[in-house]
């Protein structure tokens, strides 16, 4: 923007006569970039209003049941510092055994909130932390509507790029964890998964260092924020050997990935929960095998180079290929073996076999957001772009590059991980949008290139094209022109039609499904009047004031956050489901005869037990339903 | 000179107190007034007890008397919430009340801790003249319940602790005390003939001839069913903007003081018998707030609270709440309030220049007590030398606040005051120099940080920084 604008600037001072015709020459660039800029921050705003729902229609509340956690430990961080949160160990969970906060979270959200709220008393804007907690979400939700415009812009134009930020914006696959008061790791993790990947892609665009490292910086805020990390750090070594093997390796890749890589496993060391699983996971193991690919190839590059003997370098290469794979298997087994190596996860499993988890972890197959995804629900989440989609794909492989390769294969695992669990819809919104962008931006370009074409050749004979039309049967070009502009006409309107209902459709879902704390629950009354259930946080609130502070509080883990978060007392198990025998206890508790459960209690120190019971007001998920 | 009658029911601390009480030598001052007539009417229909005294007195000695005393055991002393006394001047039609000091005084050798008020008198009595008082004294935390514990099902009931002979260093020719409780409802009470009862009112007395200090304990039990509300401690903060507002944030730990709740409790029977269930529960709360309430807002730490309404008209504001749950005896919930008022309603410029906050002290719910309250005036930044007008002693301090976009910090006034009570809502002065061009001082700062933003835009989009040419 900045080089479009000096010209005007820098010949006004020496030639004004020309200065004004230039001027006159730069004013549609200006325009532009004022439409671009204002089309921008609207979609900015946009962003961030509609994800106000829940705050206008409850209150400015955290929602569900993780954001609970998180915001009370984004409390102790801003209340106690750094250190001590760094190095806090929570008594008030999983009593007896307790929880090494600091060493078993993602800090990344806490930190940002953190950060957000300091800077605002730093200028003396008097927030309190929870509203900050709650508008963290939309926020970085804006933030990422502004990294899919330049991701756009980088991959195919910044016509796309525009569009993708308006899809982005108001998608309800991202809506449904970014809203108002949905204070969680994911808020702000799509935002830094798309950055990295824009910055990945920019860095093996420009074959640039600084890219390169800018990627690597937010990989580890990535690391530091949500678990998904994972998926970065597989799927950009698979993209990077897709170019290797489609025959596009070249130097920027090389400087991109070693970059990124290196300074992204090292800073990612940092975060204590990840700690040394970059080497030692079987699920990072695929990172660091590209990486010595790399090395490989460069170094056969060289030798190729080197040698100057195609015969010679044949069997060189055969040598050093057998070699390679030889020493990395040997190495892998070792590893692996001696359990160095840790072999792969029950949730990544789960991942690549759907029906793993069900037979293996059942705990994880109980989650509702675990469960493998239905069409409606992708109907739901995307709606027209779900049509858009392959249309985005087809443009892609047409004008296939090293950036598009990368979109199509986001795209395509993502929707894959998408439809083995629910939840990983999250993670394929963003390539969604994009590639439904890129299909959008080229139809539309298309078609307005047509209709413009065809307005320059009725504009130079327009009188033979109106009178001429019935009379004359001319060629067959001539003839087709106006019914080819009503075609394109009919398509353009189409298209704007779809992308409104599109528009409507977001706006409904994001109001009527996505927009509810799940703590206050409303009804309507007899006469139209608005019912708000609030047991829930009634119950917490006794808790809190009327029983002793070291009262332990025994509970479906489903209300441990919430407990700990809103009643401030002490509970057996909560959603970090970290231990299951502690969990299965508890369940053994709450489903045995009473002289049994109260022996069981006994022996965990319980003082009070929480119980839901829905069958009064009629609310399905109580706990004698579970 | 009848020894006192000792209920049955006596505790043996009051039965003490009250055979010492026999020994006492009249105090020397004493022997220049007498009590003609005194005459009390304690109120016992809320838990906050309302003795209305009126005393006749008479200066027996020589030199003219000025001050009258008044008496309380030390168990009262500690619960007095308030003492007002008015003069009755004036004959019959045109009887009109003057306001009278008071303050607490020590004597020496007090008996038994008695602790002393020292009522100033307008013109100082000449020997054999008569005066009338009206004395009006609060009590908190005076009824206990008895059971202690109760149940969801059950009515609360308390005791009442007092003498049916009034505690006075000076002879008493004749009192009576009446006694109202808030129902029929009375289990029991001491005999000290004559006694009589009717319907809601005890009647004591009328006793005759009565030498100083005479004491003589009663204890009256009965059913009391008021929520006994007491806010533990009360912080309002009063936010002065001068421009247009006046924000006010109450922050209440609000608690049951009553029996204390014994077993489970039954959301559905709550509900479904609100006559017999929780009677001495605190359902709901009225606060009267000031006309022209705006923005007002009920909430926690967890969260806004759904239940509650608001009433407004031209002469009130009226602010129902309810609690989260209801609160049954020993039960305790902490809520926050807050409203915003026309500045105008309020805010005064006073004939000397300087500015004034009139706003009325205490607690805005009815038939509440604050053991402790705090009043936060934040003055608007850049004002100076704040001063407060309290019609009862106060402990003051100042403080600093730092609000948005605050550089220097905004001066607090900090009022502290230990139980209150509804009485106490009466005006207070807040008087402080405020210079209005302080008010520009955000706007300005604002205004120049866009600009520099601006600029900045500006300058980068026109300076050429790359150093590749």
């Amino acid at each position: 923007m900045a080089a479009d604008l000096k010209p005007a600037w820098k010949s006004s001072d020496l030639m004004p006569f020309k200065y004004l015709k230039r001027k006159v020459k730069l004013k549609s660039k200006q325009q532009e970039l004022l439409i671009r800029v204002s089309i921008l921050f609207l979609v900015y705003v946009l962003a961030f209003i509609a994800r106000l729902f829940s705050v206008l229609r409850y209150e400015s509340m955290i929602h569900e049941f993780d954001p609970y956690f998180n915001y009370r430990t984004t409390l102790f961080l801003t209340q106690k510092g750094f250190y001590e949160f760094w190095n806090w160990f929570d008594s008030e969970s999983w009593y007896p055994l307790g929880r090494i906060i600091g060493g078993t979270l993602y800090p990344g959200l806490m930190v940002t909130a953190a950060l957000i709220y300091w800077t605002l008393r730093f200028f003396r804007f008097a927030v309190h932390i929870r509203e900050v907690c709650v508008l963290t979400a939309p926020f970085f939700a804006s933030n990422t509507t502004l990294v899919a415009y330049f991701f756009g812009k980088e991959i195919w134009d910044s016509g796309a790029g525009l569009v993708a930020a308006a899809l982005i914006a108001i998608c309800p696959g991202y809506i449904s964890r970014s809203v108002a008061g949905s204070y969680d790791n994911e808020g702000v993790a799509i935002f830094a998964l798309l950055l990295t990947f824009y910055l990945f892609v920019k860095a093996v665009n420009t074959g640039s260092l600084a890219w390169a490292l800018a990627s690597a910086f937010s990989y580890f805020y990535m690391v530091s924020a949500w678990g998904g990390y994972v998926f970065i750090i597989n799927l950009i070594p698979l993209y990077v050997l897709v170019l290797l093997i489609t025959g596009r390796y070249s130097l920027r890749l090389y400087v991109a990935y070693n970059c990124m890589y290196i300074l992204g496993m090292l800073l990612a060391m940092q975060i204590r929960f990840v700690g040394f699983q970059h080497v030692q996971s079987g699920e990072h193991m695929a990172a660091m095998g590209v990486f010595f690919l790399m090395q490989v190839f460069y170094f056969l590059d060289w030798v190729k180079h080197q040698l100057n003997d195609p015969k010679l370098f044949q069997a060189f290469l055969r040598i050093a290929v057998t070699c390679t794979v030889g020493v990395g298997a040997v190495a892998l087994g070792v590893g692996t073996a001696s359990g160095y190596i840790s072999p792969w996860t029950g949730r990544f499993y789960s991942l690549l076999d759907p029906t793993y988890a069900k037979d293996h972890i059942p705990i994880i197959a109980s989650v509702s957001e675990h469960q493998p995804t239905a069409w409606s629900s992708f109907m739901f989440d995307f709606h027209i772009l779900l049509l858009l989609f392959p249309a985005g794909l087809y443009f892609c492989f047409k004008r296939l590059s090293d950036a598009t390769i990368f979109i199509v294969m986001y795209g395509l695992t993502s929707m894959y991980f998408a439809g083995v669990m629910v939840r990983l819809i999250l993670v394929a919104t963003p390539a969604v949008c994009l590639i439904s962008a890129i299909a959008v931006s080229a139809t539309i370009k298309n078609l307005t290139l047509l209709l413009r074409t065809k307005n320059k050749v009725s504009q130079s004979g327009s009188t033979k094209a109106t009178s001429g039309a019935k009379a004359s049967s001319k060629a067959s070009l001539v003839q087709s022109q106006p019914f080819q502009g009503n075609v394109v006409i009919a398509l353009l309107v189409g298209a704007f039609y779809l992308l409104s209902r599109y528009a409507t459709h977001c706006t409904w879902v994001t109001s009527e499904a996505y927009s509810s704390p799940s703590i206050v629950l409303a009804a309507r009354g007899a006469h139209g009047n608005r019912v708000i259930f609030d047991d829930y946080r009634e119950a917490y609130f006794w808790l809190r004031q009327n029983t002793p502070s070291d009262a332990k509080v025994m509970s479906w883990w489903d209300y441990g956050y919430q407990i700990t978060a809103m009643g401030n007392r002490t509970v057996i198990v909560d959603n970090n489901t970290w231990n299951n025998t502690h969990i299965a206890t508890v369940g053994r508790a709450m489903s045995s005869y009473e002289d049994e459960a109260f022996e069981i209690m006994r022996s965990l120190d319980v003082d009070y037990v929480l119980v839901v019971f829905g069958g009064v007001t009629g609310y399905s998920s109580d706990d004698i339903n579970k | 000179m009848a020894p006192p009658t000792i209920g049955a029911r006596l505790t043996p601390a009051v039965s003490i107190f009250a055979l010492l009480s026999l020994l006492v030598v009249a105090l020397p001052s004493a022997q220049e007034v007498q009590i003609i007539n005194a005459e009390r009417r304690i109120d016992l229909t809320s838990h906050i007890i309302r003795v209305f005294l009126t005393l006749k007195v008479e200066s027996i000695g020589t030199a003219a008397v000025s001050e009258i005393l008044l008496a309380f055991p030390p168990t009262e002393a500690d619960h007095l919430a308030l003492i007002k006394v008015q003069a009755a001047v004036g004959k019959r039609k045109k009887r009109a009340y003057v306001p009278l000091e008071v303050n607490p005084t020590e004597v020496p050798d007090a008996p038994n801790g008695t602790k002393y008020f020292t009522i100033s008198l307008l013109n100082p009595l000449k020997s054999g003249e008569a005066a009338t008082l009206e004395v009006l004294y609060i009590l908190t935390h005076s009824l206990e319940p008895f059971p202690a514990e109760i149940s969801q099902s059950e009515s609360q009931s308390v005791y009442y602790r007092d003498s049916a002979l009034l505690l006075s260093p000076y002879h008493v020719k004749q009192q009576m005390t009446f006694i109202k409780t808030p129902s029929t409802k009375v289990e029991s009470f001491t005999t000290v003939e004559p006694t009589n009862r009717a319907s809601t009112e005890l009647k004591y007395g009328p006793y005759e001839d009565r030498t100083p200090y005479s004491y003589s304990p009663i204890i009256v039990h009965f059913q009391n069913n008021n929520p006994f509300a007491v806010v533990e401690e009360l912080v309002r903060e009063v936010e002065i903007s001068h421009w247009g507002s006046l924000h006010i944030t109450e922050h209440y730990s609000l608690l049951h003081a009553g029996a204390r709740h014994k077993g489970i409790f039954s959301r559905v029977e709550y509900q479904s018998r609100p006559s017999f269930s929780g009677v001495s529960s605190i359902k709901r709360l009225l606060a009267r707030l000031p006309p022209r309430v705006h923005s007002v807002y009920y909430r926690d730490e967890i969260g806004n609270i759904s239940s509650s309404h608001l009433r407004t008209d031209v002469q009130k504001s009226e602010l129902e709440i309810e609690p989260r749950y209801p609160l049954f005896g020993g039960w305790k919930a902490t809520f926050v309030i807050g409203y915003g008022l026309p500045l105008q309603d309020f805010l005064f410029e006073s004939p000397d220049g300087r500015r004034y906050l009139n706003f009325s002290f205490g607690c805005p719910f009815v038939e509440t007590v604050v053991d402790k309250l705090t009043i936060k005036v934040v003055l608007p930044e850049g004002s100076k030398d704040p001063s407060a007008v309290v019609p009862f002693p106060v402990e003051q301090r100042l403080e600093k606040k730092y609000s948005y976009l605050d550089v220097v910090g905004r001066t607090v006034l900090v009022l502290e005051k230990k139980n209150v009570v509804p009485e106490h809502n009466t005006p207070f002065q807040v008087y402080y120099t405020f210079n209005p061009i302080f008010m520009l001082a955000e706007p300005i700062m604002l205004a120049s940080a866009f600009f520099l933003i601006f600029m900045a835009c500006v300058a980068y989009l026109n300076i050429d920084i790359s150093i590749r040419k």
